[in-house]
């Protein structure tokens, strides 16, 4: 079955362009993508200022140095609003280009699940090397 | 499905080469797009578009890429096909694809061409014939924003009244405001986020005649506007590339008005 916004010999232009209707939602997701964008860009400035610190650390040197409160919490913040950024901005490239409904679905279901999930692993580990190492 | 391959009729090839120029003085090679879907190969199947390129004598045509073209017309072939109606950049019916770059032919001076001059339809729509692009979906979209004064107060005796403050908002300081689109669809058409979803991203064409209705003082339907707007593709299709402002033959700012439409829809959240 073609979807009503596409072109199909019998279906009059109105009817194509008035498609299934507006969603009455979009601003959200619109929002929270530019507030990700924008911490994550404040966090990124942290984050190379953080790598410029620990040049010349050894191993243990550079775990203890993230196991600092201040320093776990910022790169937890960061990979979270990262993450965050990474499945709305992936997400809004799928919309983009992906034209084929069940391929998009399947792809959106990859790009939630997938960078959620790699999101979640990267703040256990800082958490798992901010407790071991003890504050 | 997924597509890989590209559309039928999407490979051009070199076309004829006309020079009606003879030992002009100024010469000037327009290169021109041809389809005609009336031309069929031996088995029936259309032929694939091609680009035509006539030489000729500019002392013989007016200053405008418009002129050229009608000159073709006229004198050298007459089967091209194209737009025209007002020829001073006020109908909009002449906008095509002028060295790369949407405009309209009649305000386009030849002598801002440099070298060749390559004139192809209005990009990614579908071809009727040569530079005639299908438009049937663009006004039905436009159509679907319900572009008229929709009010339930009573009429007034009178002319409905608006400061000139308001008014300005519609006409702009400049005289470069929403109310001077003119439906031409070279913003549209130059949108990549139209090319690739114009079945339900309306396009900045529409988009800034929806903020004309929106931010007009006299109607009253405000508020159903902007829910009619708020949609991942009809509005949210935007990614802010701003082709449509570059590209504006009247010089307005499409992608200025649709972001105030997203900033009104975030006041009203």
């Amino acid at each position: 079955m073609k979807l009503k916004w596409e072109a199909h010999g019998f279906k009059t232009p109105l009817a194509r362009a008035r498609g299934l209707g507006s969603l009455r939602s979009g601003l959200k997701e619109w929002v929270r993508l530019r507030v990700a964008a924008i911490a994550s860009t404040i966090l990124a400035f942290w984050f190379v200022w953080f790598v410029l610190q620990s040049v010349g650390m050894s191993h243990l040197e550079f775990v203890k140095y993230l196991a600092v409160p201040v320093n776990s919490i910022a790169m937890i913040l960061f990979v979270i609003t990262l993450f965050y950024h990474l499945v709305l901005g992936i997400r809004e490239i799928m919309e983009d280009y992906i034209h084929s409904e069940w391929v998009k679905i399947l792809a959106l279901i990859f790009d939630y699940m997938f960078f959620s999930v790699s999101g979640v692993v990267c703040v256990f580990f800082v958490l798992k090397i901010a407790f071991s190492m003890g504050v | 499905m997924v597509q890989f391959t590209l559309p039928k009729n999407s490979k051009i090839e070199k076309g004829r080469v006309i020079d009606a120029a003879g030992d002009a003085k100024r010469k000037k090679t327009f290169i021109v797009y041809r389809w005609n879907p009336e031309e069929l190969d031996e088995n029936g199947n259309t032929l694939n578009p091609r680009l035509d390129e006539y030489t000729i004598d500019l002392d013989k045509c007016g200053p405008m890429v418009l002129d050229a073209l009608m000159y073709i017309k006229d004198s050298i072939d007459h089967g091209l096909t194209f737009r025209k109606s007002c020829r001073e950049g006020i109908c909009g019916s002449c906008a095509m694809n002028i060295n790369g770059t949407n405009t309209l032919a009649c305000t386009k001076d030849i002598n801002d061409c440099k070298g060749d001059v390559k004139v192809t339809p209005l990009p990614h729509m579908s071809i009727i014939k040569d530079l005639v692009p299908d438009l049937n979906h663009v006004y039905a979209q436009y159509r679907n924003i319900e572009p008229w004064l929709k009010t339930d107060s009573s009429a007034p005796d009178r002319e409905r009244l608006q400061s000139s403050e308001d008014a300005n908002l519609l006409n702009g300081d400049d005289g470069r405001g929403p109310s001077g689109c003119i439906l031409c669809f070279c913003c549209t058409t130059s949108c990549p986020s139209y090319w690739w979803n114009g079945d339900r991203f309306l396009g900045a064409a529409i988009l800034q005649q929806a903020y004309r209705w929106i931010i007009d003082s006299r109607d009253e339907a405000t508020g159903d506007r902007l829910d009619q707007l708020e949609d991942p593709f009809r509005l949210y299709r935007c990614h802010t590339i701003m082709n449509c402002s570059n590209t504006c033959p009247k010089g307005l700012n499409p992608g200025k008005a649709i972001a105030e439409i997203k900033k009104l829809m975030l006041a009203r959240s």
